[in-house]
């Protein structure tokens, strides 16, 4: 390893800045926090029991031919308006379970106006069911992250720990908040989609740690100013990597949240979020929280 | 001076992939199961609730309710329906076929249908429980009549009833609605008893059909179901593949672009990743469904991530001013232990999310594990085989194959 071209590398300090990244990110936080308290999360049929009907109709049709066809065939139960997209394709949602007859009622009615390439899916939740997946999903998000923490603080420092901890609930936060803003559905998958999340955001921590690691061992960091140099040069050597690597998972997930299928749509989008946030994240705010619980420690054993 | 065998050793292991990659991918890929998100089916989770009030759900009567689900789905002739038992109290049915009539299955698994043998009085002499496993079925008599031969699994206990009831009808009822009223003709000693009627060669099957459903020892409630539509389901397939392709498309230009020869080397182990993973996923019998081609996709980001790290790390080591061979050492060696820290968190997210999620998330989960194990070998491992023969060839000295400018390079 060389040291002649750490100053070339350091093409802007953030570490002297980072005061200003602690800022911007507890703004969108308290955002995020207050849309999520006022507008709640729009909580799909796995965590709100209910009946979710998507339709292929197959040619074009008016959302409110279908909504007249539901609204006789099932009277007595309220549901969403009759939603497009895709080509031909539409969905709703009833507030309460729905019978497979009564929706198979449904269907051939849509079948006799629309013609036979008419096709349902239909996924059906019971509330005692939906309580349990809420739970489920609790309990993982925590388990997964408590384990995650478990293995950086052996491979490294319970300090780094802390500092990936503090990165990760933000990298989760974030989504969700968007989630909430955007008034996006929030499924089973969209579970998956933090989880993966959070793998990926600590991939990142991690290079970028172990970055620091590697150059406390041949840089000398006796002072705060040379810590903050050593955590620069660290970001800036990792920068084209954590640059790149986002670039081709976040362009492979932007082509999926385009073009893939509908009933994955929401799990692309959660991942983008959560992949340009689990980056920033890492160079932003974990790393510049290290810095700041590192420097105390120093201050404290000068004292 | 050029090593012709090494760099003739690297085009014979590329040639040889291409080779097994083009020959056997369509015939690898069309053995994988599709889950019944991308090729229609359903999927329905049942809560098993005793017929007689103050009787209590067990693993028995789950096993027995599971087993006479599966009997009732072959009759409708659906291939590998997939029954799990979920404790305390649930049946979890997957079914993935594009022919199957769903709402007719749905209709036949979940009806609470009690079968009884009555004798002239009205009272219960046997029940479907007696008959043997898919007992029933068409023969023919000397006339060729259709008639519907029935076999029990307590030869004696048929017996006993029928020396009981000689010359007396003994009617077979499903729930109150009576089926056949037959009379018992002799005592029948093998187990195996003919009903003759007036049948068709259909009305005998469909008697046939009723007695092989039997009775469900306990009844059924649908709490969770999940049924796609077989156009629905290829559409997704079709789109999603499609966008997999040009994110496919896309990492593969941008690595030749930026790192030159590794960069091409990483393309073909990407490749070789993706067949392998496929055939992996064959070996294993796994389902393969949505959100697991998502999780794919991702591994794919993932394993190209190693080869980032990797290629960084070269190229830095270049640019210090050692030479291609020093460089590549140094570079795989201070990646490696990154790549797998990082690859482990990926692995415990993954085991995490087998173990607490429910079927959909377990699959994602499952095929992101096999995707991580299997990038080590091909990214890792046969990423810098290739790399450490296209250098010890000694054809590629040039910093330009690496993606670095002569200009970048510092003095040592």
């Amino acid at each position: 390893m060389s040291f002649n071209n750490h100053d070339t590398v350091v093409r802007f300090d953030i570490v002297k800045n980072r005061r200003k990244f602690f800022i911007g990110s507890s703004a969108i936080i308290i955002i995020g926090l207050l849309f999520i308290l006022i507008q709640g999360l729009h909580l799909g049929v796995d965590f709100k029991a209910g009946t979710r009907l998507d339709l292929y109709i197959g040619k074009e049709f008016k959302p409110a031919e279908v909504e007249a066809i539901i609204k006789e065939k099932i009277p007595d139960v309220a549901f969403s308006p009759v939603t497009t997209y895709g080509t031909y394709q539409a969905f709703t949602r009833f507030d309460k379970t729905v019978s497979s007859d009564t929706l198979m009622v449904v269907e051939q009615s849509l079948k006799a106006k629309y013609g036979d390439q008419v096709n349902k899916q239909v996924s059906t939740v019971d509330p005692s069911i939906a309580q349990e997946m809420v739970k489920k999903a609790a309990i993982a998000v925590a388990v997964a992250s408590i384990g995650i923490v478990i293995y950086i603080a052996i491979r490294f420092q319970w300090l780094f720990g802390v500092a990936t901890v503090a990165g990760l609930l933000h990298d989760v936060f974030i989504p969700i908040a968007i989630f909430s803003i955007l008034g996006l559905e929030v499924d089973l998958t969209f579970i998956a989609a933090l989880l993966t999340i959070l793998g990926y955001s600590i991939n990142d921590k991690i290079v970028i740690f172990d970055r620091i690691r590697e150059n406390l061992r041949t840089m000398k960091s006796r002072s705060i100013e040379d810590l903050e140099h050593l955590v620069n040069v660290s970001l800036w050597q990792t920068m084209r990597r954590s640059v790149y690597t986002v670039a081709t998972v976040f362009f492979t997930v932007l082509a999926i949240a385009l073009l893939g299928s509908e009933s994955i749509r929401n799990f692309s989008l959660a991942l983008l979020f959560g992949l340009v946030s689990g980056t920033y994240s890492s160079i932003f705010i974990a790393a510049q929280i290290w810095v700041n619980l590192k420097e105390r420690n120093m201050l404290k054993k000068k004292a | 001076m050029i090593k012709w065998g090494r760099f003739l050793l690297f085009l014979v292991v590329v040639a040889l992939l291409g080779t097994l990659v083009a020959t056997t991918t369509t015939q690898v890929a069309g053995k994988i199961t599709l889950g019944l998100d991308l090729q229609g089916g359903f999927e329905i989770l049942y809560e098993v609730e005793p017929l007689e009030a103050g009787h209590k759900v067990d693993i028995d009567l789950l096993k027995s309710t599971a087993h006479m689900i599966e009997r009732r789905i072959n009759i409708g002739g659906v291939v590998e329906p997939v029954i799990d038992t979920e404790l305390p109290n649930r049946i979890r049915v997957k079914i993935a076929s594009q022919s199957a009539d769903q709402d007719k299955l749905r209709e036949l698994i979940g009806k609470p249908a009690v079968l009884t043998f009555r004798d002239e009085a009205g009272k219960t002499i046997l029940r479907g429980s007696d008959l043997a496993p898919n007992g029933a079925a068409v023969g023919y008599d000397d006339l060729k009549r259709p008639l519907v031969t029935v076999k029990f699994s307590d030869a004696k206990k048929l017996e006993d009833v029928t020396r009981a009831n000689l010359h007396k009808r003994m009617a077979i009822y499903l729930d109150e609605n009576l089926q056949t009223n037959p009379t018992i003709q002799s005592v029948i000693t093998g187990g195996s008893a003919q009903i003759t009627g007036d049948y068709t060669r259909e009305s005998a099957q469909e008697l046939a059909d009723l007695l092989n459903s039997g009775a469900m020892p306990a009844k059924l409630i649908e709490k969770q179901v999940t049924s796609v539509g077989a156009s629905l389901g290829a559409l997704a397939l079709q789109k999603t593949i499609y966008a997999g392709y040009i994110g496919a498309a896309l990492i593969f230009l941008f690595m030749l672009f930026v790192y030159r020869m590794p960069g091409m080397i990483a393309n073909i182990t990407l490749a070789g990743f993706t067949y392998f993973c496929l055939v992996v996923l064959d070996w294993m019998d796994a389902t393969l469904t949505l959100p697991g081609i998502a999780g794919f996709i991702l591994s794919i980001g993932i394993a190209v991530d190693a080869n980032i790290i990797t290629y960084e790390r070269i190229q830095e080591e270049i640019r210090s001013g050692k030479t291609i061979l020093s460089a590549f050492r140094a570079g795989e060696r201070r990646s490696l232990i990154t790549i797998l820290d990082a690859h482990i968190t990926t692995l415990i997210a993954t085991g995490v999310l087998f173990y607490f999620g429910t079927s959909s998330i377990q699959g994602f989960a499952v095929v992101l594990a096999m995707t991580i194990v299997v990038s080590i070998i091909t990214n890792v491992f046969g990423s810098r085989f290739l790399l450490w023969l296209v250098i010890r060839s000694n054809m590629f000295k040039k910093p330009f194959w690496f993606g670095v400018k002569e200009s970048e390079i510092g003095e040592l």
